[in-house]
């Protein structure tokens, strides 16, 4: 018998596998393909305190081995998504991660205070999304900032946080380390890479936005680099993510010091992947013996 | 209805036009619940491009269990697509979005394509029991799919080139030709300025209008929010003045939409 669980600040994960925000929107659209108690966690799509109409169109642009995004953080506000999507994903098996956006860290405390009461395991706390003007990145790349937001945010969240980091920084150490000294719970990096993509033709910038997030597998060898930066410079569980795409990226992330993963844009070529990589993870367990995945996180020193 | 990923087999493939191409694929569980108007997403074998490409499906062969996908080369991905040979496997997901609405019989539907958006019209020729008129604009006399609208419906051509027709696009043809009244409906595909031409005649004329839209996808299933398109009242499941193009539309009745 295998145990997959892990646990991250105190919340036990049916299994390390969990989707990445802004990927699988509120579980339902993969509901048809993914039974969704299969995963060890759902992160939503990122919510803020009002409704966003998020960036014009075109919004994504495929990259070699990759894509950029810059959807600018569409959603319909916490009250529409505490009331729909929050008893939609309590019919399943799995826990709820709901990430959390703003402008302002009035705006995320806000979002926050409104989720007090609600039945979510863990927030997420975007401070690292790169396609908006106000908020987002502007807190990810400053120590100081970042220490400051999460010490706020943590103050008045009822459940335990994950600070979401940027990886558009000169040293993740120094970020994480100052989400841990802001009292984070948790960190999860990495969020996309700022990237451009030019069409020659039409001799213009392909996104509306002109720069996008980048994701998918060209970025995994970055991610897998700062996770284990990071996982050697703080005490905290770091979810690990970017460019996951089959149970060995997954388990990459384990063996350099994540404790979970997430799952983000491999959902748009695959929709089955979050429970392919699952699967992948206890096919790779059986095969070498390994009885507990938690002999797995770190193990690569 | 739901929606499958499958491996298909490519039945056959032909070029119709510069840089056009008819592909038939065998996908029964797919073919078998799909309607007119609506589309698949088709996958790279280049493991580089990892997005599908949104192909609108030009017909539906039930029984036979196929579809036909007649798509333009407009990069790598749909180039790679028109290498494919019979026996070759395509990855396929469908059926995606919504089809056009019904159409009463004792209307006058008026199908209007251009250019690559004049596949997705031909099986909703086939599919409408009323009065049809196809109004199809190309760039030039490469007049692919016209003869066979011809078996289904009265055929009104423009070309950009006036080589044949009405020189000019759809919206001349109709000018041209007097073509609608108010028992008239329109099903348009084609580019945004085209259905935003439509949208306005549609509104000063009073006439039922309804347009198949583009844009730029990643999942095609309605989480990502990259194909939004602008709605004039907040759409209730964004909560904003947007709706999905791939999971609400691709068809929406013209005075839903901002173009």
């Amino acid at each position: 018998m295998i145990d997959t669980r892990v646990t991250i600040a105190g919340v036990e994960l049916k299994n390390p596998v969990m989707t990445a925000s802004g990927t699988f929107g509120s579980g339902e659209e993969y509901s048809e393909f993914v039974d969704l108690s299969r995963l060890g966690a759902v992160v939503t799509k990122g919510v803020a305190n009002v409704p966003w109409p998020g960036n014009p169109t075109p919004r994504v642009a495929e990259v070699y081995g990759g894509m950029l995004n810059a959807i600018g953080l569409q959603n319909p506000g916490v009250d529409v998504f505490a009331r729909r999507d929050i008893p939609f994903l309590k019919r399943y098996d799995t826990k709820i991660v709901v990430n959390v956006c703003g402008r302002t860290a009035e705006d995320y405390i806000d979002v926050v205070e409104r989720l007090g009461d609600e039945p979510v395991d863990l927030l997420e706390i975007n401070i690292s999304c790169p396609n908006v003007k106000e908020g987002g990145i502007a807190f990810g790349q400053d120590p100081k900032a970042v220490e400051d937001i999460t010490r706020q945010v943590k103050s008045h969240a009822r459940q335990p946080i994950i600070m979401k980091l940027s990886p558009n920084v000169t040293d993740i150490t120094v970020m994480a380390k100052a989400a841990e000294a802001g009292g984070a719970d948790a960190v999860s990096l990495i969020n996309t890479l700022t990237g451009m993509k030019i069409d020659i033709h039409k001799r213009t910038f392909t996104l509306a936005n002109k720069t996008g997030g980048m994701s998918g597998p060209a970025i995994k060898p970055i991610a897998v680099r700062m996770v284990y930066q990071a996982a050697n410079a703080v005490k905290l569980p770091i979810i690990g993510m970017g460019g996951i795409a089959t149970a060995e990226d997954a388990i990459e992330f384990l063996l350099a010091g994540a404790t979970a993963v997430s799952v983000g844009t491999a959902n748009f070529f695959n929709p089955c992947a979050t429970v392919e990589i699952v699967e992948g993870i206890e096919n790779y367990m059986k095969k070498y013996g390994i009885a507990d995945v938690k002999e797995l996180i770190g193990a690569v020193r | 209805m739901s929606k499958i990923k499958m491996t298909a087999k490519v039945v056959s493939q032909e070029m119709i036009g510069t840089d056009i191409y008819s592909m038939w694929i065998q996908a029964e569980g797919i073919a078998a619940q799909t309607r007119a108007g609506q589309f698949v997403s088709v996958y790279t074998k280049d493991a580089s491009k990892l997005l599908p490409r949104p192909i609108s499906i030009c017909e539906i062969d039930r029984e036979a269990g196929t579809l036909r996908l007649v798509y333009r080369i407009a990069g790598g991905g749909t180039k790679e697509f028109s290498g494919y040979r019979a026996g070759d496997t395509v990855t396929v997901l469908g059926p995606l979005g919504n089809g056009f609405p019904e159409i009463a019989a004792d209307r006058h539907a008026f199908l209007i394509g251009g250019g690559i958006g004049i596949p997705p019209m031909l099986e909703l020729a086939k599919e409408l029991h009323c009065e049809k008129t196809a109004v199809l604009g190309y760039r030039d006399a490469q007049l692919f799919l016209k003869e066979e609208f011809e078996s289904y419906a009265k055929v009104v051509v423009a070309t950009e080139d006036g080589s044949v027709g009405t020189k000019g696009n759809v919206l001349d043809a109709i000018r041209e030709q007097g073509l609608t009244d108010s028992d008239s409906v329109i099903l348009a595909c084609g580019p945004t300025p085209m259905l935003r031409a439509l949208k306005a005649f549609a509104a000063e004329h009073r006439i039922e209008c309804w347009l198949s839209l583009e844009e730029r996808m990643a999942c095609g299933v309605g989480a990502c929010l990259a194909c939004v398109c602008q709605t004039g009242e907040v759409d209730a499941h964004s909560n904003v003045h947007n709706k999905r193009i791939c999971k609400d539309g691709p068809v929406f009745e013209a005075g839903e939409v901002e173009l």
